[in-house]
């Protein structure tokens, strides 16, 4: 449905999207990461045809924003950031405009802004000026905007910032809702949205394309190198013994020393990827007779994956993962 | 082109749910019926006098009252307008509201023409103020009617490309006060070059005056419609509106 290739976009002086390309099956929600200003409202900005991109291409339901904008807008329901709502609009006026400006037949605007208003929870405010709706009604109202003249697409713009944590689940539920008929791309910063309602996550940073996988297949790919936290009795040991002979098990690669507490110490081991280094750990401490009080996994959060990944981002540009399921 | 009215539609409701409209109207009205008051007082003053001296001589409504009230009418527009044009594209940047416009399958020449239309609207609105002073005259006199006619014409056009040039400044910028400010000293310059160019007739002098909006207006003003003004003033909306649309353009590309 969405088909992205080696898009580029530069501002006068920074690059804010450098050279990303990714594909969005029909019917698949996605979700867009990445930290404020990692390049996510100008993908967004260039795939609703608001931008044209510097250098690549980007296509949606086989139209290229570039050669065949009005074809694609069509097909395209955005919404920005903030709302685009006219203050001085009531909302029935302010639907049945956009509904018109999307090339609805007037025959059937009346009967589609009846269903987004109830779909999007707002036809108790149909005759209610924009400006005097609060910003959950207001969010919601930018919402029915979008699929008014139900789209192939939706593209949404950290559709829940700014909402009070009941709304923000309101909103999730309507999303999710949409998914069956709109293929849909969200962009957030907030990680637990994505774990919420995404199928797919495309995680940028600076700029670049970090990652690009299934919301499942990342987290187990990054559990796949485990993570595990020990705790010993300290009786008469030396910190620094134990962590070399933990180091010495097979399949770890690093050992972080997290706390020496009254009599016992507590390390976290990380294994190398794919290694299950639990039994074997057990067996070295029992084995050098020492007492072992706690081994137990530390699952990696997509917080963790996404905070590894941006920052690994930082340090050496290169180290682009691109997942399996592309 | 439906796109266009649907848009203007929209906008002309704008106008009309805030003060704007009404302001203008009322203000309008005011100094408009202020300058009636004065031209008919007068008029009336001097042809007393000449007819208590004897000389009779030949008072004319037409030129004495309608055609200094359509010039002071004209010169008034002028601070009217950037009033008019300063949100039209200034307001839907700061809001954001312009990404919905630019990203609904609209072309942009359609959200111009849309928006230039409402403002035309609301400027014809703002002029029928006057319709209601002239009125009086047609009710109590016998005012020959064609050269008021063509008068009007003439506001409508020289209000027309200055409605254009604003909505260029408009999207210029995401600052009304700017906008306005701007659109405001751009219709005095083009006011003022008549004045520079008054008693010169070098060439330079000539292009600089064919350039002033008021040399057009005087030909109007005496109910002459000649197709060089109209011309001039048509083209000077269409290329106001041109660059409007590359300055949207442009928006898109700097952004």
């Amino acid at each position: 449905m969405i088909k992205v290739e080696g898009l580029t976009k530069r501002y006068a002086r920074t690059i804010a999207v450098d050279n990303i390309s990714f594909e969005v099956e029909k019917g698949q929600i996605v979700g867009f990461l990445g930290p404020n200003g990692a390049g996510k409202t100008t993908t967004m900005r260039v795939l609703t045809c608001f931008l044209p991109p510097t250098a690549g291409t980007a296509q949606v339901a086989g139209f290229d924003v570039l050669e065949q904008p009005i074809e694609v807008k069509r097909r395209i329901g955005y919404l920005p950031e903030t709302p685009p709502v006219y203050p001085e609009m009531e909302v029935q006026e302010y639907l049945t405009f956009v509904g018109r400006l999307r090339g609805i037949p007037s025959s059937d605007i009346a009967r589609r802004v009846r269903e987004v208003s109830e779909r999007c929870a707002i036809a108790d405010v149909p005759t209610k000026l924009i400006g005097k709706l609060s910003k959950g009604y207001r969010q919601r109202v930018g919402l029915a905007q979008a699929i008014i003249h139900n789209p192939d697409v939706l593209i949404l713009d950290e559709p829940t910032s700014g909402l009070d944590p009941k709304q923000i689940i309101e909103t999730r539920e309507l999303i999710r809702s949409l998914a069956g008929d709109h293929t849909i791309i969200l962009s957030t910063h907030i990680l637990s949205e994505v774990e919420h309602s995404c199928e797919r996550v495309i995680i940028i940073s600076h700029g670049k394309l970090v990652a690009i996988d299934s919301v499942a297949n990342l987290t187990n790919r990054l559990r796949g190198s485990e993570a595990v936290s020990i705790e010993i009795e300290s009786d008469g040991l030396s910190q620094a013994d134990v962590q070399q002979r933990l180091e010495q098990v097979s399949g770890v690669s690093r050992v972080v020393p997290k706390e020496a507490r009254d009599g016992s110490f507590i390390f976290e081991v990380e294994s190398l990827q794919g290694r299950h280094i639990r039994a074997d750990l057990a067996r070295a401490v029992v084995g050098a007779g020492w007492n072992l009080s706690e081994l137990r996994p530390v699952g990696l959060s997509l917080e963790d994956i996404f905070l590894q990944l941006t920052a690994a981002e930082k340090e050496e540009p290169v180290a682009a993962v691109h997942g399996g399921a592309q | 082109m439906s796109n266009a009215w649907i848009i203007a539609r929209k906008e002309i409701k704008s106008y009309f749910a805030s003060p704007i409209a009404y302001l203008l109207m009322a203000f309008f009205g005011l100094i408009f019926g202020f300058g009636f008051f004065t031209a008919t007082r007068d008029f009336v003053r001097f042809s007393f006098q000449s007819q208590m001296m004897g000389r009779g001589m030949p008072m004319n409504v037409n030129e004495q009252v309608i055609r200094p009230l359509l010039g002071f009418a004209s010169t008034v527009a002028l601070f009217l307008i950037p009033m008019i044009t300063m949100r039209l594209f200034a307001e839907e940047k700061r809001t954001g509201t312009i990404e919905l416009l630019m990203t609904s399958p609209v072309r942009d020449w359609e959200i111009i023409l849309g928006k230039w239309i409402a403002s035309f609207w609301l400027y014809v609105c703002i002029l029928a103020m006057s319709a209601i002073n002239i009125g009086l005259l047609f009710a109590f006199g016998k005012p020959d009617w064609k050269p008021v006619l063509v008068g009007y014409l003439g506001l409508l056009l020289q209000g027309g490309c200055l409605l254009a040039i604003g909505s260029f400044i408009s999207t210029t910028t995401r600052n009304q006060i700017i906008a306005g400010g701007v659109t405001f000293f751009v219709c005095l310059l083009l006011w003022l070059l008549s004045w520079f160019t008054a008693f010169d007739t070098a060439a330079t002098s000539q292009v600089v005056n064919y350039l002033s909006i008021v040399t057009h207006f005087e030909n109007f003003s005496k109910g002459v419609l000649d197709v060089k003004d109209v011309v001039f003033y048509l083209s000077m909306i269409f290329f106001g509106l041109f660059i409007t649309s590359r300055s949207m353009e442009s928006l898109r590309w700097r952004s």
